[in-house]
C-alpha cells in the first residue's frame, strides 16, 4: 500500500506549484462572514481590521501547507479587552464562523463560561467541572468571560488555579482540537497576564474592543431598531440623540447593552401606551411599530 | 495476525491490531454523527460475560467533538491504562432499540494470560465447558502487574 518507488523518496514530494488563493477565499465563505460582521456591527474598525488579518494568516497558512511548508501548526487563543457592551461576545461568535470555515475548528460553537461554571465548591470538585466544560467546547470556541476572578491571588487555597491549570494543559496540547478566547475589561486583564505568564504566553491574539463614540452608540441603537421592525419618529430620534449622552455619564453605563436595554424599555412604554388607549379595537400597523419620543421621555435618566 | 494470541476478543475491531488514536476517533465521530450518548469504562475482569465494567466519567450526551471523548480516554488510561482493560461504548437511546451500539476496546493490560477452559463432568459422560480468566485468581488491583 505504501508507495516504495524510488522517485518518491521523501523531500521530493510532489507539490503543486501554485495555490488559488483566491478560490479558496471564495470556497470559505469567510467573505460572506466578514460582510455580515460589516453589517451587523457598527464601527469597530480596529476589531474587523484584525480579523480580516487573522483570516488572511489562516488563509496564507493553508496555502503554505499545500506546498509541503512546515508552518507549525498556528496558535488561535485570544484575548478580546473591553469595557461591558462593546461587542467581544459578539465578534467571538463570528470569529467561531470564521474559524470553522477557514476548517480550523470543526464544529464552530461557541461555549461562553464564567468562573462559576469552571471552577467548583470543595476538594475534587474542579477538575471535573473544568473537564465538563472542555469537553463541550471541544471543537469548538471556548468563551471565557471576566476570565481574571479565575485567579485569586489573595487566597492561595483558591481553586481557581486548578482550573487555569487544566485549561493551560488543553490550550498548550489541544490547539486543533479547542480555541480559548479571555474576555474582560483591559486593566485587569493586564493585571491577570502578569501574575499568569502561561496565559500570555499561548495567546497569539490580542484584541482591544473600544468604546463607542455617541454617533455610533446613535447607529447601533437604529440598528436594533430596524432588525426588530419597529420604527423611530423624527421627535423619538432627537429624544435618543439626547439620551446617549445623558446616559454615558451615568454609573453602570455599558455601551451598546446600554443602547439594547433603553429601547426593550421603550418597547415596554410603547406597548403599555397602546394597552391604555381608550380606543383599542383598531390597532395600525404603523401604531404597532412605532416608538414615539414620549416612550423615551419617561426613561429616568431624563429625571435627573 | 495476532502479536499476542492471548489478547481478550470482545466487541468491535478485537480481532484486529490495536486501533491507532485516529481510527479510534473516527469511531467516536461515528456515534456522535448517529446521536450516540459514548461513554468510556474500565476493568480488570475481562470475562466476555462481565458487562458490568466500572464507569471512568458519566455518559457523554451533549458531546459534539470525538477530541472530547478522547480528553477521557486518555484520562483514565493514565489513572487505569497500565493494568486495565479500557473500552469506549455508545449506547443508542432511539424507540425500541435502546441498548448499547458500539463497543471496542481502545486499552489492554500490558500483558494478558488469557482464558482458561475448564471442564466440568457432568451426568452420563456429558461435559460442560466454561472460560476463567487467570488474572481473576487475584483480587482486584493486583491483576495484571
Ligand atoms: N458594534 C455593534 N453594532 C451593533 N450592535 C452591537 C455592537 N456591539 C455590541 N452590540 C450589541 O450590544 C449587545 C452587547 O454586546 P456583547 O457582544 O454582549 O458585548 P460584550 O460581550 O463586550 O459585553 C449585543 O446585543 C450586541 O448585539
Ligand atoms: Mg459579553
Amino acid at each position: 500500500m505504501t508507495d516504495q518507488s524510488p522517485e518518491k523518496s521523501e523531500g521530493a514530494q510532489a507539490f503543486p506549484d501554485s495555490f488559488d488563493l483566491e478560490g479558496e477565499f471564495a470556497r470559505s465563505n469567510v467573505q460572506a462572514v466578514l460582510e455580515k460582521l460589516d453589517r451587523e456591527l457598527v464601527g469597530l474598525a480596529p476589531v474587523k481590521q484584525r480579523i480580516r488579518e487573522i483570516a488572511a494568516l489562516l488563509l496564507v497558512d493553508k496555502a503554505r501547507r499545500s506546498m509541503g511548508l512546515e508552518t507549525g501548526a498556528p496558535t488561535l487563543h485570544m484575548s478580546f479587552t473591553g469595557n461591558p457592551g462593546t461587542g467581544k461576545t459578539t465578534v467571538a461568535l463570528r470569529m467561531a464562523e470564521i474559524l470553522k470555515n477557514l476548517g480550523y475548528v470543526r464544529q464552530g460553537h461557541l461555549i461562553s463560561v464564567t468562573r462559576d461554571d469552571l471552577v467548583g465548591q470543595y476538594i475534587g470538585h474542579t477538575a471535573p467541572k473544568t473537564r465538563e466544560v472542555i469537553k463541550k467546547a471541544m471543537g469548538g470556541v471556548l468563551f471565557i468571560d471576566e476570565a481574571y476572578y479565575l485567579y485569586k491571588p489573595e487566597n492561595e487555597r483558591d481553586y481557581g488555579a486548578e482550573a487555569i491549570e487544566i485549561l493551560l494543559q488543553v490550550m498548550e496540547n489541544q490547539r486543533d482540537d479547542l480555541v480559548v478566547i479571555l474576555a474582560g475589561y483591559a486593566n485587569r486583564m493586564e493585571v491577570f497576564f502578569q501574575s499568569n505568564p502561561g496565559f500570555r504566553s499561548r495567546i497569539a491574539h490580542h484584541i482591544d474592543f473600544p468604546d463607542y463614540s455617541e454617533k455610533e452608540l446613535m447607529s447601533i441603537a437604529q440598528l436594533m431598531v430596524d432588525a426588530q421592525h419597529y420604527v423611530l419618529t423624527p421627535e423619538a430620534q432627537k429624544v435618543l440623540r439626547d439620551y446617549i449622552p445623558r446616559r454615558m455619564k451615568m454609573p453602570h453605563f455599558a455601551n451598546a447593552r446600554s443602547m439594547r436595554n433603553a429601547l426593550d424599555r421603550a418597547k415596554l412604554r410603547q406597548a403599555n401606551r397602546l394597552f391604555g388607549r381608550k380606543d383599542r379595537t383598531n390597532l395600525t400597523r404603523h401604531d404597532l411599530t412605532t416608538i414615539e419620543a414620549e416612550d423615551l421621555l419617561q426613561s429616568r435618566v431624563f429625571q435627573v | 495476525m495476532h502479536e499476542n494470541p492471548r489478547n481478550m476478543t470482545q466487541g468491535q475491531f478485537s480481532f484486529l491490531p490495536p486501533l491507532t488514536d485516529d481510527q479510534i476517533k473516527a469511531q467516536i465521530a461515528y456515534a456522535i454523527k448517529q446521536g450516540f450518548a459514548v461513554s468510556v469504562e474500565f476493568t480488570d475482569d475481562p470475562h466476555p460475560r462481565n458487562t458490568y465494567w466500572e464507569m471512568w466519567c458519566q455518559p457523554m450526551f451533549d458531546t459534539k467533538d470525538p477530541a472530547a471523548v478522547m480528553l477521557e480516554v486518555n484520562e483514565c488510561r493514565k489513572t487505569w491504562g497500565a493494568n486495565h482493560y479500557i473500552k469506549v461504548q455508545a449506547f443508542d437511546n432511539a424507540r425500541w432499540r435502546e441498548s448499547v451500539a458500539m463497543s471496542f476496546i481502545v486499552n489492554r493490560p500490558k500483558y494478558e494470560p488469557g482464558l482458561a477452559l475448564a471442564r466440568q463432568e457432568g451426568p452420563g459422560r456429558s461435559i460442560h465447558y466454561t472460560v476463567h480468566s487467570y488474572a481473576t485468581d487475584k483480587p482486584r488491583g493486583e491483576r495484571y502487574k
